[in-house]
């Protein structure tokens, strides 16, 4: 994250040109450079973002009546009146945390080992199979596990194939049925940031510690860890948001156990018609999740600075 | 398993509410309904039911009946007698082929289509095209709403000889005879129960089996505020359209906590999950268990417990503003005769409100021993329901599904 520190250097190029050329060039080709993006960010991100705050002052759904509108916040007061959602939100947190969890446990020593021990075309097949799951179908990867996961599953089957005599597998309709799916669905980007903290790890740093005397779990511990901690940290960001927020994962493979602030969400959207409720929710969402980043940011700040 | 029913949807081409079967019947549960909710946007109340008959429908060999119906030649230069237009879901019966081409050769009326891909757009066409259609098929439960808004005629069902079949429960509807007139035919129906796995022996004659130790673990219900909270209203003895006491609702549906192990939301995802064997009872669609019986073999039947089941109903009528009347009477009785019906069975249709339809039917015929006539005392149907008590249901089915989450 932190930027290389050739910009300036770059900028000192194009001096054939006069001092006001100078400056005025490179700044309209910044201009010209970004402008696609943030023009993309404004269509794609703020208007349907701001429609989606609009939505959620209003009373109900301004769709096929020609009532006038009626603002209210009362939306924003859904936990309150509905007390059901403090556990679909904890629920879903409970979801956020140990998905985020495990992918950083599978993820650190994955990117590790590709970082450390491959190379060449050892470490191009490895690091594909790695981010293999972005190329697949999302809702393909969620159904192949309903039948690795279901009792009298591929899963259960092999169980028994290794110790017949236990009692059926079935961990389909369960809280870690979700888990499963969805760290398999985002343990990609925990593993790309990792990959790229820990690629930057110089040798001489853990030839120092080595000679030093220290023992590899101190390495780990001292060297290893705190500089792969900004891939670790926005990694968990990458993952932790959208997990919070995912329904098809819970939907297919909690059962009866899959309620959680996405599908209650998605169920404003498409079943109660309730897009102002919806909307509510989802800002609700967003600013416990801002406040969750607020908390850990200021936990990790100092670790995290350049 | 699913290959049946994947083949199928891949006939029932253009619309986007075909298209949403056909994303639908690939697997995928939750998208299904944004397609299908971003056509309905405020006010569609029966998504349920709605399911029910255009999946029903969707056997029907769509391709060749719409691409008939699309192609048809000189239609519009064809005299105004003669020719008649039809609003309907696509591939809904109307459409097939074989009918249409009989009903003109019958009578040397041409039936044009037009289709809707969601109730609320139904009545946004009837609206905005006056004269354009002389028969609409209406969701019974929207026949009040049409009614108010001057959108249809009523209908003098002695006019039509097939009607004369029609069972009393459908002629007398509620929902189709408002302030003593009668203002549509009915034409078909289906109903939303139990479903119960067989060759386990067991006995289900009530809802209470979702209460029950023994199914614990072993119930599935559908994702869908109206139908639960009717199977609540239908075991507490109240009306599924107003229930009055919905605290109690809400305790006798948080009671089938433990035997819940599926919340399902699609078609596809309950034959999925019944053939691996992951759940023995479940509130189903009539038309869906003959679906999983004939298509893919499951060992399942049908039950309408005693306390009865949640009905819907399917009627035609006639739009205010056509120039056609009569000619479109004609349609409709042909629409709802035996002979049509046979015709339209041979690819898998609805259960037919009318009796004699039905009972020419052969005896094996799993539709005619699931929709017996018996039950149709049993039943109170959809109607329509006002925004906020929407919402009331919503919410309350919300929170239900929440207490079932808990650990």
């Amino acid at each position: 994250m932190s930027a290389p520190s050739t910009p300036e250097g770059r900028r000192a190029r194009p001096s054939i040109a006069s001092p006001e050329g100078r400056r005025a060039r490179p700044a309209i080709a910044t201009a010209a450079l970004l402008l696609p993006a943030y023009a993309w960010l404004l269509v794609a991100v703020f208007l349907p973002l701001g429609a989606m705050l609009f939505f959620s002052f209003l009373k109900t759904n301004p769709f096929g009546s020609k009532a006038p509108l009626v603002f209210t916040g009362a939306h924003y007061l859904a936990f309150v009146t509905r007390p059901y959602l403090v556990d679909v939100a904890i629920t879903s947190l409970r979801l956020g945390f140990w998905t985020t969890g495990i992918c950083a446990a599978i993820g650190l020593p994955t990117a590790l080992a590709i970082a450390r021990a491959t190379r060449g075309r050892v470490r191009q097949t490895v690091f594909l199979l790695a981010i293999l799951p972005f190329w697949t179908n999302g809702l393909v990867r969620i159904f192949s596990w309903t039948m690795l996961l279901r009792q009298g599953g591929i899963l259960d089957d092999l169980v028994h194939l290794v110790l017949p005599g236990v009692g059926s597998v079935g961990l389909l309709y369960s809280f870690p049925a979700i888990v499963v799916g969805l760290v398999h669905a985002y343990l990609p980007y925990m593993i790309l940031t990792c990959y790229l903290a820990v690629a930057g790890i110089d040798d001489a740093l853990i030839d120092a510690a080595r000679s030093l005397g220290a023992r590899l779990p101190t390495v780990f511990a001292t060297v290893i860890l705190p500089l792969a901690l900004p891939g670790l940290v926005s990694g968990s960001i990458l993952i932790f948001v959208p997990v919070i927020g995912s329904f098809m994962e819970p939907r297919i493979l909690g059962g009866r156990i899959g309620v959680t602030m996405g599908t209650v969400i998605e169920d404003q959207f498409t079943q109660a018609y309730n897009w102002p409720l919806g909307s509510a929710l989802s800002f609700t969402m967003l600013g416990i999740v801002l406040a969750i980043f607020a908390l850990f940011s200021s936990v990790l700040r100092g670790r995290l600075a350049p | 398993m699913t290959s049946g029913v994947a083949a199928m949807s891949t006939g029932s081409s253009n619309g986007a509410g075909r298209a949403r079967d056909a994303i639908d019947d690939r697997g995928v549960a939750p998208w299904r309904r944004y397609a299908y909710n971003s056509t309905v946007m405020g006010d569609s109340v029966m998504s349920g039911s709605q399911w029910t008959r255009r999946d029903v429908a969707r056997g029907l060999g769509f391709g060749v009946a719409s691409a008939a119906a699309a192609t048809w030649p000189g239609g519009a230069r064809a005299a105004e007698a003669k020719s008649i237009t039809v609003l309907n879901w696509q591939g809904y019966g109307t459409d097939l082929a074989a009918g249409v081409q009989h009903f003109k050769s019958a009578t040397g009326i041409e039936v044009k289509h037009d289709y809707y891909n969601s109730e609320p757009e139904m009545l946004t066409k009837l609206r905005t095209n006056p004269g354009a259609y002389d028969v609409v098929l209406v969701n019974s439960a929207r026949d009040a709403q049409a009614k108010a808004d001057e959108l249809i005629d009523p209908v003098d069902l002695g006019k039509l000889p097939n009607a004369a079949g029609l069972a009393p429960a459908f002629k007398t509807n509620p929902n189709i005879v408002i302030d003593g007139q009668t203002y549509g035919v009915p034409w078909v129906w289906g109903m939303n129960a139990i479903a119960v796995r067989t060759g386990k022996g067991f006995k289900v004659d009530s809802y209470a089996v979702f209460e029950e130790a023994a199914f614990a673990g072993r119930g599935a219900l559908f994702d869908d505020a109206v139908t639960e909270i009717a199977v609540a209203a239908l075991m507490l003895g109240q009306n599924i359209n107003d229930p009055k006491d919905m605290k109690a609702i809400a305790a006798r549906l948080k009671s089938f906590k433990r035997d819940v192990k599926l919340v399902w939301s699609s078609e596809d995802e309950w034959n999925k999950a019944f053939a691996a064997g992951a759940f023995d009872v479940s509130v189903f669609w009539s038309g869906a268990v003959t679906r999983a019986v004939n298509l893919h073999q499951q060992p399942v039947t049908f039950v309408v417990p005693k306390e009865g089941a949640v009905g819907w109903l399917d009627n035609f009528c006639i739009p205010a503003t056509s120039t056609g009347k009569a000619a479109g009477l004609q349609f409709i009785d042909y629409m709802v005769s035996p002979q049509f019906y046979a015709e339209w069975a041979k690819s898998g249709a609805p259960a037919s409100a009318n009796a004699a339809a039905m009972a020419a039917l052969p005896e094996s015929d799993l539709n005619r021993q699931i929709h017996k006539p018996e039950y149709l005392d049993k039943l109170q149907f959809m109607g329509a329901l006002p925004e906020d008590r929407r919402q009331a249901f919503n919410d309350l089915w919300e929170e239900v599904k929440a207490f079932y989450a808990q650990s």
